[in-house]
């Protein structure tokens, strides 16, 4: 997007500072920057919307997309195909992207671990766990995933809180990640026993597991948007704890912020944002993880609002292009969006990596 | 941690500590022995199972020497792999969460070994081959990616995840899209599983490691002055990255030989050396701690995963429900100090 980037702020976080040029200078170009972004990620949303309706395993035309959404006639085929199978999957995709996403920004936010995605609480295990349970005794729609996957994820994450704040330090960072992979790995052992033992649950396990947008209808969606909602706002209310706890948990408590509770806090929306993903669209946790870094590259890592409005964007950008370019390979079949995203993401990370711009 | 500093105060105290963890951890690693080579359809006592190491002919030398002995040293020889790997990363990127699931080297080996066994329709040595290379490239990869006039912890981490990603939905790819049977093959290989333990496999992985650890050794001071911060260890004359690029260079060797022989062991790697680090609590990367952890982790879980369940199942299954208890329990007992 932008070659050289004098204004971004320094690796050390803080108050944009810029001696030489003067502060007013330098912090408004870092804010024209921040509004291009903002603006360039949203042009690439809208179009992702776009293709992801216009785009699919048959062929309809870009007037017809448009008129089946404004004007529908009813029996008409491709008129069918947009409104009962792409609007809701591109629904889907915008709130799972968004809700992953959101998450990413704010564990590695709370973390301060650059590698923290919305997997670490054990939530993405907790899902999984509940998902596979579910379909051992029977469950085999989406919309019974649904329910499982959240509650797993929310059970998993309160789990994993607890027991880290059992250790004499509470639940710090470190705590909260090493008993997350803890459980995750008791978690993995359970959903593998199951899997060694009954084939038929894993064959459809295995397909849920990779992440999908497939098959997902709007009914999907009224029962989780207001966990996503609250998630988001709880966010945004948080950003400013997040910008504090970044200089160290001493500095932030010595600013005035109460870290215990800002951290309960943003766990709480980590919570609900990511196990309404995880329950919507499965664990696609690579979302999570990708997407705050592209951010904090594009818009400096030490305000976490503009980090989260960018992230918001791009995270259901991610997905969606993913989704979309997974229909397209291999028509009439398709390749999962959860697969693509780590086609799709991975280069993007490394190439992050390669220039050396990690912020953290 | 300053150990330069602060050691003629401590060092005795400290060295009773050692010394304690890792007589004890020998001890148990002995006693996991001794339980592997009894333990089974044809139960032995002690002084059969030593009789039969000193080499008394009779029924019990061949159910011993020739059954049960490679399981337990393939355990043995994995677990020391798995545990010294997981420390080499953990303490030289400095990251609590690094190890080969995170670094890589587990998906890229399982990536390869999967698409032996569901695309080439190969097993056994194969795909012990496939996961070796498989696990090596992705070490190649990442020094490529990170690698940039010296290379942050941080560089090389992040790396890692993009490619585990990768090869990870390379995996998720084949197993969605192969016969369920086949696909349950490849998952109990990604479990990790001891099954196709032989003295062939002892005799590979074995020079191997005798190799590796040695090496490995010879960086722990080095991994220790790295423990202060780049900035100090390089004051104190070592090269920071020299030190990092050596470490996760060996670690990547290790997981991946360990992986090839028993596929990627779950938690093992991950969790041996937090919890040596919590049973010493000096400080001190342990390396030799961690390996026996490992070892500890790996040999008692086969032990329960052939004697204890009613099924047979893949000693994976049982180092996560095993270690993540102890794991817990240890982080849980840690009082602020």
């Amino acid at each position: 997007m932008t070659t050289t980037a004098p204004a971004a702020p320094a690796r050390t976080s803080g108050a944009p500072v810029t001696p030489q040029t003067g502060e007013s200078e330098g912090t408004a170009r870092l804010r024209r920057r921040r509004v291009a972004v903002v603006v360039g990620a949203l042009l690439l949303l809208a179009l992702a919307c776009a293709a992801s309706l216009a785009w699919g395993a048959r062929d309809i035309a870009p007037g017809q997309v448009w008129r089946a959404l404004v004007d529908p006639v009813a029996g008409d085929n491709d008129h069918l195909v947009v409104r009962d199978l792409r609007v809701p999957r591109t629904l889907v995709g915008l709130v799972g992207g968004a809700a992953f996403a959101a998450a990413g920004v704010l564990l590695q936010g709370v973390t301060r671990n650059p590698i923290a995605d919305p997997g670490l609480l054990g939530i993405n295990a907790g899902a999984s766990l509940a998902v596979v349970v579910a379909i051992a005794l029977g469950a085999s729609s989406i919309g019974a995933y649904v329910w499982c996957a959240f509650a797993g994820a929310v059970l998993a994450a309160l789990v994993v809180h607890l027991a880290a704040s059992l250790s004499g330090d509470g639940p710090t960072p470190v705590t909260l990640a090493l008993v997350g992979a803890a459980f995750s790995a008791l978690a993995t052992s359970a959903i593998t026993v199951v899997l060694l033992t009954d084939q038929r649950t894993l064959g459809e396990f295995r397909s849920w597991q990779v992440g999908s947008l497939a098959n997902r209808s709007l009914d999907l969606l009224p029962p989780v948007l207001p966990f996503v909602v609250l998630g988001v706002v709880l966010a945004v209310a948080a950003a400013p704890v997040l910008d504090a706890l970044a200089l160290g948990d001493d500095v932030a408590a010595a600013l005035g912020v109460r870290v215990g509770r800002g951290r309960a806090l943003v766990l709480l929306a980590v919570v609900l944002l990511c196990g309404s993903a995880v329950s919507l669209v499965g664990p696609i946790a690579f979302v999570g993880l990708v997407v705050p870094h592209l951010a904090r590259m594009l818009v400096g890592a030490h305000d976490h609002r503009w980090l989260l409005g960018v992230s918001l964007l791009l995270g259901p950008s991610l997905l969606l292009a993913a989704d979309v370019i997974g229909r397209l390979l291999a028509p009439p079949g398709e390749v999962e969006a959860g697969l693509v995203v780590a086609v799709l993401g991975a280069p993007v990370l490394l190439a992050i990596v390669r220039r050396g711009r990690v912020l953290a | 941690m300053s150990v330069v500093a602060i050691a003629p105060l401590r060092l005795p105290a400290r060295v009773l500590r050692r010394t304690a963890v890792h007589a004890g951890l020998v001890a148990a690693v002995l006693a996991v022995g001794c339980l592997a080579l009894m333990l089974g359809d044809y139960r032995l006592t002690v002084g059969q199972v030593l009789g039969a190491l000193v080499g008394d002919p009779g029924p019990a030398h061949f159910v011993v020497v020739e059954l049960r002995a490679p399981r337990w040293v393939l355990g043995v020889l994995v677990g020391l792999a798995f545990g010294v790997s997981g420390a080499l990363f953990q303490t030289s990127l400095r990251n609590p969460l690094a190890s080969p699931d995170v670094l890589g080297v587990s998906q890229g080996a399982s990536a390869a070994a999967v698409a032996t066994l569901l695309v080439g329709g190969a097993s056994g040595w194969a795909m012990t081959a496939a996961a070796a290379g498989g696990g090596v490239l992705v070490g190649v990869l990442l020094y490529a990616v990170a690698w940039k006039q010296g290379t942050t912890g941080q560089r090389f981490v992040l790396s890692g995840i993009g490619v585990a990603y990768l090869a990870g939905s390379v995996v998720g790819y084949l197993l969605t899209r192969s016969d369920v049977r086949d696909a349950q093959a490849a998952l109990t290989w990604m479990t990790g599983s001891l099954g196709q333990s032989s003295w062939q496999l002892v005799q590979v992985l074995g020079p191997v490691l005798l190799v590796l650890l040695p090496l490995a050794a010879l960086l722990a001071r080095g991994l220790d002055l790295l423990q202060l911060g780049d900035d100090r260890a390089a004051s104190l004359g070592r090269r920071p990255e020299v030190v990092r690029g050596g470490a996760v260079l060996l670690g990547v060797l290790l997981a991946s030989a360990a992986t090839a022989a028993a596929g990627p062991v779950a938690f093992v790697a991950f969790a041996a050396a937090p919890i040596a680090r919590r049973l010493l609590g000096d400080g001190t990367p342990g390396l030799a701690a961690s390996g026996l952890v490992g070892v500890v982790l790996v040999t008692a879980s086969d032990v329960v995963a052939q004697h204890l369940l009613p099924v047979d199942v893949p000693v994976g299954i049982v180092t996560g429900a095993l270690g993540a208890p102890v794991l817990i329990w240890l982080l849980a007992r840690r009082r602020t100090s």
